[in-house]
């Protein structure tokens, strides 16, 4: 890593209990070789909160504040607030929640925070349904997805939520969108959200499960640059909640990308060809905020 | 110094002098002159604190939870539907072992919308593993205040300081508030026993096993088995500096009492009041103040009450197919009581209807006058043709 200017020490201990291929285990590695040691963790209930480990164990060698899954953003405020008083604003308040802790559950005092302009660093790794539990829709589902609460025909049938757009829609500082599959753009977006101190950043990674999508473990970094390169889900990064950069073009087909997950091998070609209407409709609507961004 | 102050401004006096860090809080009637007051105090400069304008009360107490377990001293106040909000987070704060204190302002819950005084709030959230401290004027809001930090950080559990909606939230009274220094020599900055440090990292409130999630819970009860002993002591060393006098239940004109009352809150002094007219007449009337509500005081109360004949509980709650609250706790605390008393149980003045004096009497009278108590509590000053009309 010493080429990307990256530290070689890991945070993140070998023994955590991430499956193989676990994307939000990935996430963690890199975003903390990103952030080094002076943060605190605030973790909702989530695969993450199972991950770090059980009691008596941690894998992470940083201070973690494990919260009722609802609270991520309020707790988080909290710790930041004590730090504060204490005279501590070196030390960094790191939210780790998932998309049920982000978009759903824990939307509210998400919102709550960032609306405050929390000086934290919220991030959501978005594995796309609530996997620790075993596989049920949460509203950052995407549209077409097969989960144990979508099953059968009754497969989903909405779009995922635009979290980012909700977030630059409070003007907060920072946003990015991250993947396990773009390792050094995701550790350069932490280093900058590190350096925005003073307010709230978000970010948002692409944590894919093949556990719970349906695709064997070595696919799992794969499937991540499949839907970057798709454009499913777009690198770029929005500051103050309007100035956007696009950080990756992509051009595949989403089939490329759909077809190697068993989450979606009940589609058909008119669904495939919905879906990619979708996200060209959305991909050209990114590209316009991006040159209707002010430069300079 | 003396102030006419408001019950309300009572707590707010209370955490300004407890030098609390950091408050959360989410405003919901009567409570919210507690934090306006408090976010005043951290405006001007009075309390070197951080004031987190959440956006709910489940919130409220989240941040607070963060904050605690980041070793600060930390405040929040509810009411009602606010406190139903924080339950999950009741739970959490106790199991997380933090010294959190919270005023909650007594105040019915909804349907229908009511604000006013109705203890069913609190006292339905007996079971969080929260120390629960009930108030009977302004001068015992504030000086309970103060004692619950020091119970709370002498047991790691957290406090919920009660106190009746309007009653006591927005009625001005005479009210010692003391000077800074007397405070600091009885609550001394706090010392946390574990605080998430990157120096000494630490994983909080993680998952746990079956192998030791019991004992957790079993150390919670041990700690809760402390506190009558730590409020003594620490009652103790409050009068000495203050010159007040709070026991964990008071006892009033028990010694040759036929009929004793047992309440809490601002109904104490109205008892007071009755129980000094009812001695004027001759009768042998006398009063038991529930201060600490939990733990329940069950060797106090077996200590006053055995032997007595009579027991009357005046209750502003209920728990809906048993009884009064603090009528059934009584019961079952006496219920291995050397020689226990009848215990009758009356459940009065819900979601802010007047309990006077003469209601208090009627009581007294209902209970001298039947020779066994009723299993259920009985409803006082119910209005039984508004009762009748609804049942066509």
């Amino acid at each position: 890593m010493a080429q990307l200017n990256v530290t070689d020490r890991d945070y993140f201990k070998p023994g955590h209990l991430g499956c193989p291929g676990c994307g939000a285990a990935i996430a963690i590695k890199f975003a903390l070789k990103a952030l080094g040691e002076k943060i605190i963790m605030v973790i909702p209930a989530s695969c993450a909160s199972i991950i770090v480990g059980p009691y008596p164990q941690s894998a992470l060698n940083i201070p973690i504040l494990h919260t009722a899954f609802a609270t991520a953003g309020a707790a988080a405020s909290g710790v930041r607030a004590a730090l504060d008083l204490k005279g501590d604003t070196e030390t960094m308040v790191l939210s780790w929640a998932g998309d049920g802790g982000t978009f759903d559950i824990g939307f509210q005092s998400l919102s709550g925070a960032v609306e405050r302009n929390e000086d934290c660093i919220f991030v959501c790794y978005d594995n796309e349904a609530y996997m620790n539990t075993g596989v049920q829709r949460s509203s950052s589902t995407p549209y077409g997805m097969r989960t144990t609460t979508t099953p059968g025909q009754d497969w989903k049938k909405t779009r995922k939520k635009n979290i980012m757009e909700i977030m630059a829609a409070h003007r907060i500082p920072y946003a990015a969108t991250a993947s396990i599959a773009f390792p050094e753009d995701m550790i350069a977006k932490f280093q900058k959200a590190k350096a925005k101190k003073g307010g709230a950043r978000f970010i948002h990674i692409f944590a894919s499960c093949a556990t719970g999508w349906g695709a064997p473990s070595e696919m799992s970094v794969k499937i991540a640059r499949l839907a970057v390169q798709a454009n499913i889900f777009p690198l770029y990064e929005i500051e103050n909640g309007t100035r956007y950069t696009l950080n990756y073009k992509g051009n595949r087909p989403v089939e490329d990308y759909l077809k190697t997950q068993g989450r979606f091998k009940h589609l058909s070609k008119a669904d495939v060809a919905q879906i990619q209407k979708m996200v060209t409709e959305d991909w050209d609507g990114m590209c316009r905020k991006t040159e209707a961004a002010p430069t300079g | 110094m003396r102030q006419v102050a408001e019950g309300s401004q009572a707590v707010s006096e209370a955490v300004r002098l407890a030098k609390v860090q950091v408050i959360a809080a989410y405003p919901i009637t009567p409570q919210t002159h507690i934090v306006e007051i408090i976010s005043e105090f951290c405006s001007n400069g009075t309390l070197n604190a951080r004031f987190i304008c959440v956006e709910s009360e489940h919130s409220a107490l989240a941040a607070i939870i963060g904050a605690a377990s980041s070793g600060v001293r930390t405040f929040t106040a509810t009411s009602s539907h606010g406190l139903a909000y924080m339950h999950e987070l009741l739970h959490w704060a106790s199991g997380a072992r933090l010294p959190i204190v919270m005023a909650d302002v007594n105040r019915a819950l909804g349907p229908g919308w009511n604000i006013w005084l109705d203890q069913t709030d609190s006292l339905s959230q007996r079971d969080t593993g929260w120390i629960q401290l009930y108030c009977e004027d302004g001068q015992d809001v504030l000086d309970t205040t103060l004692m619950a930090y020091r119970l709370a950080e002498s047991v790691n559990l957290p406090v919920m300081v009660v106190l009746d909606a309007f009653f006591l939230s927005h009625t001005y009274e005479p009210v010692d508030v003391p000077d800074q220094e007397p405070v600091d020599k009885f609550l001394p900055p706090f010392l946390p026993r574990f605080q998430l440090d990157t120096g000494n990292p630490g994983a909080f409130n993680q998952f746990v096993a079956p192998q030791a999630y019991m004992e957790m819970r079993y150390n919670i009860q041990t700690a809760m088995e402390q506190v009558p002993e730590n409020y003594a002591r620490i009652a103790e060393e409050f009068e000495i500096i203050f010159g007040r006098q709070y026991n964990l239940a008071e006892a009033v004109q028990c010694a040759d009492a036929e009929i004793i009352f047992v309440t809490a809150g601002t109904t104490v002094s109205t008892c007071r009041q009755a129980v000094n007219r009812l001695r004027s007449q001759g009768e042998k009337a006398g009063l038991l103040k529930l201060k600490m509500f939990r733990p329940f005081p069950i060797d106090f109360f077996r200590q006053v009450l055995s032997g007595k004949q009579k027991v009357a509980v005046v209750d502003r709650n209920c728990s809906f197919g048993a009884s009064g609250i603090f009528a059934q706790e009584l019961r079952a605390a006496l219920y291995h009581a050397e020689s226990p008393p009848q215990i009758y149980g009356y459940i009065a003045g819900l979601g802010g209807r007047d309990v006077t004096p003469e209601t208090i009497e009627d009581i007294y009278r209902k209970t001298k006058n039947a020779d066994s108590p009723q299993t259920e509590s009985i409803w006082i000053g119910l209005d039984q043709e508004t009762v009748e009309s609804w049942r066509n």
